[in-house]
């Protein structure tokens, strides 16, 4: 098998290759303003790297957020249309998922992004691979106080740190696709399900009724 | 002709996902889906409503446009996606996807821009294209007069508007109105009832000392809201339908003067239409009318032509590869702000470039 992973709910735009024993190839940059110029270079360097083409990948995963919406959707708009131009499945994984498995803790601790707007999506762990909690979106203070007080991973722990208390710094800041890669190939090996490739926006989109119709020629 | 370019063409840049397939000029497949449903509530298009669906709806709606067409993705030439003007995170959805088909499928890319498309759209309809073209392009976006030497690689805007968009005005006439939104649709259905001659509202940037070519339409619109609150203030009845009928007429009478002006300005004996507004029953008859008046020929695509769609992005797309223009690169950005001037975004010119055996025009 041949897996390709992407994620761009991050801002690292990162594409990786498996298979199905370990990671080929990973390729990525990081700027959270340009995910639609990167990803597809990405994966070309990924597969140049790995001696492999395009035409051999046998499925898709992609990391389904949260995270900031533009970003995202090019990693979910780009899965889907390699997945249906391939005639290849096409998977999705968590976001938070694949950091927490990057981290390869066996305690407890939290996974936080950056959701912008002064906010964090975030998720409690009771190890690499279990989620307990989440994922969810709120104020880094407002999370419980027991979340605040585990080990913290994520670019939004490291931005937050008056609010979580055990930041790690060590632990990877963003998504990487080799983690979500090799995620992924594990839970299909043990023939544990994936999710379907759906972006988690956990908001509502920004739109306001507008107010009923305002005379023009008054104030 | 089966050696003419197969493309396949995306369109994200609003509201509608649309996705066309073209052979060379012959339109074999326009698949739209749209969510302006849901924005109608909120009285105009909500960026991240429109991104949300084009993202679901992107892939279901390339498949049956190539399911319509009866063509396996393999046998296309090129994909061409609309690369802007637009909204950003709208756009960015369309190019993602046009990336993605195009590497797997191991074909061209070409980024084009949504107002050349508009106009190239109908080399579908009427075959190709005179050169130059002269187009007046209006839509709820733009009103533009473009000169197209050539619509690959050379558009020239002769004016444009300095406020409002024909279609801006059109929506923001119907809200005074409480005609609910989009307001096109609904002014033009109205007025066909209403006395167009009813009201002389003004006709902006016509005076002798005003840029020939450029347009105003937010003192039309202003001028419009007035008048009925004025009625309204006095407790009489604000008679719709001829309010209507009388707005649309200064529109489509400025629109349709200056594009006869520019034609024969710039010795142009035919005038292309497009874009939402070229929609318009009242802005197809009188073009017709001044048209032949003038001794101009006109082309107006048919009205599903001239709203956003795939077919147009295809029609554009299929142009590049028949010219051997530069393919874009893999690292193509969605500009929403793409300059008029530029039809396509090529990528470096050593990068491999498709020649079709095809070659026309
Ligand atoms: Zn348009």
């Amino acid at each position: 098998m041949l897996l390709l992973a992407l994620d761009t709910a991050t801002p690292a735009v990162t594409a990786a290759l498996h298979d199905g024993h370990g990671v080929l190839a990973l390729a990525e940059e990081t700027d959270a303003r340009r995910h639609g110029e990167l990803l597809m270079p990405a994966v070309d360097r990924a597969l140049g790297e790995a001696g492999r083409g395009i035409g051999e990948v046998t499925a898709v995963v992609v990391g389904t957020g949260p995270g900031p919406y533009t970003g995202l959707r090019v990693g979910l708009a780009t899965a889907a249309a390699l997945g249906a131009a391939l005639g290849v499945p096409v998977h999705g994984l968590g976001t938070l998922d694949a950091i927490a498995y990057a981290t390869g803790l066996t305690e407890p601790f939290t996974v936080a992004t950056d959701a912008r707007r002064k906010e964090v999506y975030w998720a409690r762990y009771a190890d690499a691979r279990t989620r307990l909690d989440g994922p969810g979106v709120a104020k880094a203070a407002d999370l419980p106080p027991d979340v605040l007080a585990l080990p913290a991973a994520g670019a939004g722990a490291l931005l937050y740190r008056d609010a979580f208390r055990a930041v790690r710094e060590d632990l990877p800041a963003h998504a990487s696709a080799a983690a979500l890669a090799a995620l992924a190939a594990e839970r299909l090996a043990a023939g544990l399900p994936l999710d379907a490739p759906h972006p988690q926006y956990l908001r509502r989109p920004d739109a306001k009724v507008p107010a009923g119709y305002k005379a023009v020629t008054r104030a | 002709m089966a050696d003419e370019p197969l493309v396949l063409g995306i369109e994200t840049s609003c509201d509608e996902t649309g996705v066309g397939l073209v052979r060379g000029t012959t339109l074999l497949a326009d698949v739209i889906a749209s969510s302006v449903d849901e924005h109608a509530r909120y009285g105009g298009v909500v960026p991240e409503i429109a991104s949300r669906a084009h993202l679901e709806a992107m892939v279901p709606t390339i498949e049956r446009a190539l399911a319509d067409a009866k063509v396996a993705a393999a046998d296309l030439d090129a994909v061409a996606v609309t690369a802007g003007p637009g909204l950003a995170g709208a756009l960015l959805v369309g190019v993602s996807a046009a990336k993605a088909y195009a590497y797997a499928l191991g074909k061209p890319l070409y980024g084009v821009n949504h107002l050349a498309s508009h106009i190239c759209v109908d080399q579908l309809e009427h075959g190709p294209l005179p050169q130059p073209t002269m187009a007046l392009l209006v839509s709820g976006g733009h009103s533009s007069l473009l000169l197209a030497p050539d619509i690959t690689r050379d558009v020239r805007p002769l004016g444009a508007t300095i406020d409002d968009a024909a279609g801006e005005a059109f929506d923001k006439v119907a809200r005074v109105l409480g005609l609910g939104f989009p307001g096109g649709p609904a002014i033009d259905r109205l007025a066909r009832e209403g006395d167009p001659a009813a009201v002389r509202f003004p006709r902006g940037l016509t005076g002798p000392r005003d840029a020939p070519f450029d347009f105003s339409f937010s003192g039309l619109k202003t001028a419009v809201a007035r008048w009925v609150e004025t009625r309204r203030a006095a407790g009489e009845t604000v008679p719709v339908a001829d309010v209507a009928a009388s707005f649309q007429e200064a529109v489509t009478d400025v629109l349709t003067r200056k594009a006869i002006k520019a034609c024969k300005a710039e010795g142009v004996d035919h005038l292309m239409i497009g874009g939402g507004v070229a929609a318009n029953s009242r802005l197809r008859a009188m073009a017709e009318e001044r048209c032949a008046d003038a001794g101009i020929v006109l082309r107006v695509p048919r009205p599903g032509l001239c709203t956003d769609n795939g077919a147009m992005v295809a029609a554009l797309g299929a142009e590049m590869v028949a010219r051997g223009r530069t393919p874009s690169a893999l690292a193509l950005p969605a500009d929403s702000s793409l300059p008029v001037t530029e039809p396509h975004i090529p990528g470096e010119d050593h990068h491999h470039t498709h020649h079709h055996a095809g070659h026309h025009h």
